[in-house]
């Protein structure tokens, strides 16, 4: 396989809150590789944004982040000044934002907002390519060319996040980054916006990673997906692998509790509740729901660890089978 | 998305809901309780004789005996500033009051029966409120012949009822379509009843925010007015010591003891109710975040 | 543009226009007594005799201009008339000069210094709210939330007193009124624009620091909430350098909002700028509105407050019709 283009190690970032440190990432380690497209499921609060949004350094308000080390292609992005990080965002690294809805600014044509991108960066082209550059990119994402001069308030919700997506893509960047990006948009819109990306990101051939809820649209879109539990990655194997044959107890009641059509199977969901992050378990985090677990579960974390070829999971259940210990 | 609900329960609530005292209003309500205090209570301790005109000599700086000084007309100045402070509330207080009564009768009216009524009070208040208030005062003021404290709130509060007809029509408009206003229409409650039960209790909190700047924006107006010497003229009030020290070339005669104090309690009157209305204003959209 | 908008804003500018002139005609009738034969009787009582000619004139001219032995409509149409033909009668104390020359010699006066000083107060106020609703602003800067909050519950007038006393009687740099320096005559060059602009400092600068307070306090609640919004955060992943997010993504977004409360408080500003002329002596239509009521001027008085009304409404008009034009957001709320 081919070197990485973005190596998360040992990430752990708290938020300061009132209550206490809520402990939202513990260790969250992985590897992107050129052109591939990596999904982050778990259930709400689990972390995945946060780690999304560390990697773009976009954290707000009370996030801290306490260790660890973020390296684009050999550049590590937690060392770096708060201007240099502001010169990789959305050159090196981008994201498309989840509420397509509000994240363009209303009193600003779509041109307007595109040229400030090439701008902030030092690369905007002639007057006279530029145009046809900001023409290019919509019709890319699949947008006439003559939504440059509109308003954000003339665009649907759809073409509001195809202009979010050209705007992500815009100066090429090795890493996208999309939250959610399509939870706002109605199902049918959903697909079509989502294939786009994956268009323009495999003619560009960056990295994404995929946040979300929706298993149905990982298994469609991503190559390799991350099972995140209480603010650690919990498993990490390609989709086939998490669908056929998931290892970690929680990723196999998650595949569990999708419903099937065929079966008509009513969807369980996952039974207990979800785990303070102010005060975790000890041990494995998901040992009090875990009707697998065993002594060491409640004493120590379980790294995560290579059981198969490309097939990582934090487990005490997987013990026997260590190859190596870090992830790949 | 039946999938997502699979992964959507929520972390246990990590940020607890800490009571917090609400500064503003407590600091606005003091303020305004210690000017009713100076006014009302320091009332009934001075000698009333030492507010008339030739009380003592005209012109004297402060003293230990006089500690605001006299004014050109031999008042003291201290005892002047003690009976015009609580005349100034209460034309304040009456204009806010006939104000927001009538301004919440027509935004009520308004707002729940809607239709022709709604245009008609819609329009008549857009009308007025495009209107610099103190013009059309100036108007009605130049032609009453003898003002007095209650005449003067009156003609203040001819034209206070404009912005909270506004505000109260704005929010009996969003009242109406909530959940519990629409079941109890559907459970036959009549029109009148269900906004005496249902809409105006929920307004409370907005009549109270209403009413406070409405009584800060009669003040604002009547001192404007008596500044002109629109004011009452045989009674004191906050305004028209403005007045006459102007009307006496106090300000360019280096009179300071004479303005400085008016000025003083007029400015504690509207930093208490813009604190008093602040604070009003956070309550309400506290109110808002919870029921959410 | 929305076409049932424009004509209703439109009938509620023309409805503004009829209640002005309707309160001006019926007020003086409503109320018992009649303050003009008054106010003329007291003038000839107190007049030596070079007055008396001038005086019956007027008479004359206030009977036609009142027309009172005609029925009342006729007399109302009457008024209308004179008034669409800007006539409102003469001044009663400056016999035989016409309001309309005297509101038209004060006018400009009003235009300069309140146009001038509330532009520059919303302008710097604005930028000021904007500050201080930015999260990496220093935190002393914080400490003038207060100071604003006392300095926009100040009235106008109030700290033009103020301002006297500090620089005109206790530091003498400042002259303490007029628009120029009395009995100078006005040419069109440097110094008398200097002796303008050394005169309508003082009453300028009230207006000025006595707005920026209440613009400050309402520019920082509107960044507040555009701070919050979602275009805000892709701004910043975006790259974009602060200050073109300030300026772009905050401060315009929270500007033209604002613009709406300076339409709405439009009546304020002009309120209180009549008052700040009055203490400075400013030959605007503010002190002529004080003289007029000193002197029970009457006919000056209700030319003044009709122009008053009648401009403030004519300028929240092209407003109320221009604002959607520069906010593409605006949603047309004719509900
Ligand atoms: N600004 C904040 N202040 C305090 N706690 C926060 C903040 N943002 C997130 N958290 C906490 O951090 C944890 C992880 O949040 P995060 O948003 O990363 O979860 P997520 O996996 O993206 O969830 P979702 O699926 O709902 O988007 C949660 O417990 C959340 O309560
Ligand atoms: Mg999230």
């Amino acid at each position: 396989m081919n070197a990485p283009v973005l190596q998360v190690d040992s990430l752990h970032i708290h938020y300061q809150t009132l209550a206490g440190m809520v402990k939202a990432v513990n260790g969250v380690s992985f590897n992107l590789y050129k052109g591939e497209r990596l999904g982050l499921v778990g259930e709400s609060g689990s972390g995945k944004s946060t780690t999304a949004l560390a990697i773009i350094r976009m954290l707000e308000g009370p996030a801290r982040i306490i260790d660890g080390a973020i390296n684009l292609s050999g550049t590590n992005l937690l060392a770096l000044s708060d201007d240099e990080m502001r010169a990789v965002r959305f050159d090196r690294v981008s994201m498309v934002p989840q509420g397509a809805m509000n994240s363009l600014n209303p009193v600003m044509r779509i041109r307007e907002q595109i040229r400030d991108i090439y701008e902030a960066h030092g690369k905007l082209p002639k007057r006279s390519e530029l145009d046809g550059k900001i023409a290019h990119l919509l019709t890319r994402v699949g947008l006439k060319p003559e939504v440059a001069g509109m308003f954000p308030h003339e665009l649907s919700g759809g073409m509001k996040q195809r202009v979010c997506i050209a705007m992500a893509i815009a100066l090429q960047p090795q890493v996208i980054l999309a939250d959610e990006p399509t939870s706002a948009l109605d199902v049918v819109v959903q697909r079509q916006v989502m294939e786009t990306l994956g268009n323009v990101q495999q003619e560009l051939g960056a990295a994404v990673i995929l946040v979300g809820h929706d298993m149905g649209l990982m298994a469609q879109f991503v190559d390799r997906i991350g099972v995140m539990y209480a603010g650690r990655l919990v498993e990490l194997a390609s989709v086939e692998q998490i669908f056929k044959a998931p290892q970690h107890p929680y990723t196999q009641q998650l595949i569990g509790s999708i419903p099937n059509l065929e079966q008509k199977k009513l969807f369980k969901g996952i039974p207990g509740t979800a785990p303070s992050l102010l005060d975790p378990p000890s041990g494995c985090p998901f040992h009090p729901r875990c009707s697998e677990a065993f002594e060491p579960c409640t004493l120590d974390v379980p790294p995560l660890r290579e059981t198969a070829p490309s097939c990582w999971v934090a487990c005490h259940l997987y013990e026997k089978v260590v190859s190596h210990d870090h992830p790949a | 998305m039946a999938t997502a609900q699979a992964l959507t329960q929520p972390v246990t609530e990590t940020r607890p809901r800490r009571r917090r005292i609400n500064w503003l209003l407590v600091s606005g309500l003091i303020i305004m309780l210690a000017l009713i205090l100076f006014g009302v209570g320091g009332g009934m301790i001075i000698d009333k004789s030492y507010a008339q005109v030739g009380a003592f000599l005209p012109r004297m700086a402060p003293d230990a005996e006089r500690l605001l000084g006299t004014d050109s007309q031999g008042r003291d100045v201290l005892s002047v500033l003690i009976l015009s402070t609580p005349n100034t509330l209460l034309i304040g207080l009456i204009a806010g009051t006939v104000g927001v009564g009538v301004g919440v009768v027509l935004g009520l009216l308004s707002g729940f029966f809607g239709g022709i009524i709604d245009g008609v009070i819609r329009t008549v208040t857009d009308v007025f409120v495009t209107i610099p208030g103190i013009a059309l005062l100036v108007v009605i003021a130049t032609n009453v012949r003898s003002i007095n404290v209650a005449i003067m709130a009156l003609i203040v509060a001819s034209l206070a009822w404009r912005f909270p007809a506004r505000a109260i029509r704005a929010q009996t408009l969003s009242l109406r379509e909530r959940g519990y206003v629409q079941i109890a229409r559907l459970n036959g409650v009549g029109g009148l009843e269900l906004v005496i039960k249902e809409v105006l209790p929920n307004l409370l909190p907005y009549i109270a925010a209403s009413f406070v700047s409405t009584v800060s924006q009669s003040i604002l107006a009547t001192i404007g007015l008596e500044a002109l010497g629109l004011g009452p003229q045989n009674e004191y009030t906050l305004g028209m010591m403005i007045y006459w020290a102007q009307f006496y070339g106090a300000i360019l005669r280096g009179f300071w003891w004479w303005w400085m104090p008016p000025i003083v309690i007029i400015v504690l009157i509207f930093v208490g109710l813009l604190l008093t209305s602040s604070g009003l204003d956070d309550l309400v959209n506290t109110r808002l975040r919870r029921s959410v | 543009m929305n076409l049932q908008y424009v004509i209703r804003r439109t009938g509620v500018f023309i409805l503004v226009v009829v209640l002005a002139v309707t309160v001006n005609f019926m007020i003086p009738r409503l109320i018992p007594g009649d303050p003009i034969e008054e106010k003329l009787s007291q003038l000839t009582a107190t007049s030596s005799g070079n007055l008396v000619t001038g005086i019956e004139e007027m008479a004359a001219a206030y009977r036609t201009q009142f027309g009172l032995d005609r029925p009342l409509v006729e007399q109302y149409v009457n008024y209308w008339r004179d008034i669409l033909r800007l006539d409102f009668g003469y001044s009663l104390s400056n016999y035989p000069e016409t309001v309309s020359n005297s509101i038209s010699a004060a006018l400009p006066w009003t235009v300069f210094l309140v146009g001038t000083s509330t532009l520059i107060s919303f302008v710097i106020g604005s930028l000021l709210g904007g500050l201080l609703a930015w999260p990496r602003i220093p935190r002393v800067l914080r400490g003038l939330i207060p100071v604003l909050m006392v300095i926009s519950a100040v009235p106008y007038f109030l700290l033009g007193i103020i301002l006297i006393y500090l620089f005109v009687i206790v530091n003498r740099i400042f002259p303490a009124g007029g628009a120029y320096t009395f009995g100078s005559t006005l040419h069109w060059d440097l110094e008398s624009l200097g002796d303008i602009l050394h005169h309508a400092f003082l009453p300028g600068m009230s207006i000025v620091v006595a707005g920026i307070g209440a613009w400050a306090l309402n520019m920082r609640g509107m960044m507040i909430s555009v701070l919050g919004e979602d275009f805000i955060t892709l701004a910043k992943a975006k790259g974009l350098r602060e200050k073109r997010i300030f300026l772009w993504y905050g401060l315009r977004n929270g500007l033209l909002p604002q613009l709406t409360t300076l339409a709405l408080t439009l009546g304020y500003v002009v309120s209180g700028s009549i008052l700040v002329e009055v203490i400075f002596s400013y030959p605007g239509i503010g002190y002529k509105l004080y003289q007029a009521i000193q002197t029970k001027d009457f006919f000056v008085v209700q030319g003044i407050v009709l122009v008053l009304i009648v401009s403030i409404g004519f300028a929240l008009y092209v407003l109320d019709l221009v604002y959607p034009l520069i906010d593409p957001r605006i949603q047309y709320d004719v509900r």
